[in-house]
């Protein structure tokens, strides 16, 4: 079996490759937000904290 | 009784009421819910006569017949107890074979031939490679020549 | 340390689950793509052609696989809400929130797919049978349990009204995997169910639950990541998390 012959999928290539294609890149898309959404929520949370603790070294202070 | 078990109790009888509620709906749309009707029902006047309606079945061994325009097709639906001819003109779905399921959509003419307008394949849940159909098919057909050899019925 | 003497509400709780769910993650992502390129394998270069639809049953790979996890992980999603809603436990809520969306995904895909299976083998993108009507109803739930979520600020009682209609939502399940015996529908029954033998060759079957497989590490390893973000950001307040950020830098 040769490669094109593969891809043809007997005549029903499109609707294959059209399913696992977006299956993939579905799933490629939602790790991809899931990790974005980390790091948006890691640097908010790391600004808080340094307010945080410039408030603690400045309450120290006085 | 604990606030907790207070939405247990909550949360199971809301549950059961809408479970029943569920089950009451379901059955009343029961009949509605038919997406096609056999052939048996056609014969037996279930199906509506002034509108469209789907018709289901299989479609008859060796009734596929092309009419002389090439594109118009004839065949028999079946659900092996009555019989419904068809008469479609446009293009047959990768699955439409003789002894295949199908469904078609359309009207029941005065004549009693069913014009479709749209004619769906409906496949069974068996997957099997080509090899495997050809023996069983093979193994079907001796078995048959069998029985007919030796007068006995299984 | 004996197995009885583990406090189970101890893993309740999101500071220590946040990082035992760190450790789980790579573990489940690994055996997702393994499982997936070992399914892919199976169902794309040992499965034979069916003897009927040639090759363009290989979309059942994806398609079968996609169908069961929308269906199972809406259960487990209102198994969570329930859990949330009676026990008042913080990581139930959260736990339900995060699997929403995969859930969607996987109610999405199943759509999609069948639809393009069955375009060229029924002849149509859609019909309006019971079993893709009620699938298509999933999807709204998701979407409505979603959106019902999101509209309410406050995330106890967001949680509280989203998890009802989860709840409620659950009666739809039984009713999409019954509806092909229930009701006559162009969708075909099913080829593998627990009370008889698969109508299926046995390399499409090992295809196809290896597939299955690797949707389930899949799903896995996506919601432990998202229930991580929700537990940082509902818990962003207490002290453990500011002790993560430190470890984080």
């Amino acid at each position: 079996m040769s490669w094109s012959e593969f891809f043809a999928m007997g005549g029903y290539g499109v609707y294959v490759w059209g399913s696992y294609g977006v299956a993939a890149l579905l799933m490629v898309l939602e790790v991809l937000w899931v990790k974005r959404r980390r790091r948006t929520i890691l640097r908010r949370l790391g600004r808080i904290n340094q307010m945080g603790a410039v408030k603690v070294e400045h309450e120290a202070e006085t | 009784m604990k606030p907790r078990h207070k939405r247990l109790v909550f949360i199971v009888v809301g549950l059961a009421g809408i479970g029943i509620a569920a089950a009451l709906i379901l059955n009343a749309f029961r009949s509605n819910l038919v997406f096609f009707f056999s052939p048996s029902q056609v014969v037996a006047q279930e199906a509506p006569l002034d509108r469209s309606f789907r018709l289901g079945g299989l479609v008859k061994e060796g009734s596929l017949e092309r009419l002389e325009d090439g594109v118009t097709v004839r065949f028999l639906v079946t659900d092996n107890a009555q019989t419904i001819p068809v008469i479609y003109t446009g293009i047959l779905p990768d699955l439409f074979r003789e002894g295949q399921g199908v469904v078609t959509q359309g009207m029941l003419g005065e004549d009693g031939v069913f014009r479709a307008d749209e004619v769906l394949a409906k496949h069974d849940e068996t997957y099997m490679p080509p090899e495997v159909a050809e023996a069983l098919e093979k193994a079907k057909a001796a078995g048959a020549g069998q029985v007919e050899e030796g007068g006995e019925k299984p | 340390m004996s197995t009885a003497g583990i406090n189970w509400f101890k893993y309740s709780s999101p500071a220590t689950f946040y990082p035992l769910a760190g450790r789980m993650i790579p573990w489940f992502a690994a055996l997702a793509v393994v499982s997936a390129v070992a399914g892919l394998y199976l169902g794309f270069f040992v499965a034979p052609p069916d003897y009927q639809q040639g090759d363009a049953y290989r979309i059942m790979f994806i398609h079968v696989p996609a169908a069961w996890m929308s269906m199972f992980i809406y259960v487990v999603m209102a198994g969570y809400a329930a859990l949330g809603l009676i026990f008042n436990t913080r990581l139930s809520a959260m736990m339900a929130s995060a699997l929403a969306p995969t859930g969607a995904m996987f109610t999405f895909l199943a759509l999609w797919t069948g639809a393009l299976w069955g375009k060229p083998m029924w002849g149509t993108w859609w019909v309006w049978d019971a079993r893709l009507t009620s699938e298509l109803i999933l999807l709204f739930l998701y979407i409505g349990y979603m959106s019902l979520e999101a509209a309410i600020d406050d995330p106890r009682r967001a949680s509280r009204a989203s998890g009802l209609l989860a709840i409620v939502g659950v009666v739809n399940v039984p009713i999409i995997y019954y509806s092909v015996q229930w009701w006559n529908t162009l969708h075909q029954g099913a080829s593998i169910s627990f009370d008889k033998a698969p109508t299926m060759a046995a390399t499409m079957l090992a295809a196809l639950l290896v597939m299955t497989f690797a949707c389930w590490m899949y799903a896995i390893a996506i919601v432990l990541m998202r229930v991580r973000n929700i537990i940082l950001e509902r818990e962003r307040h207490s002290e453990w998390v500011m002790g993560v950020l430190e470890e984080e830098k």
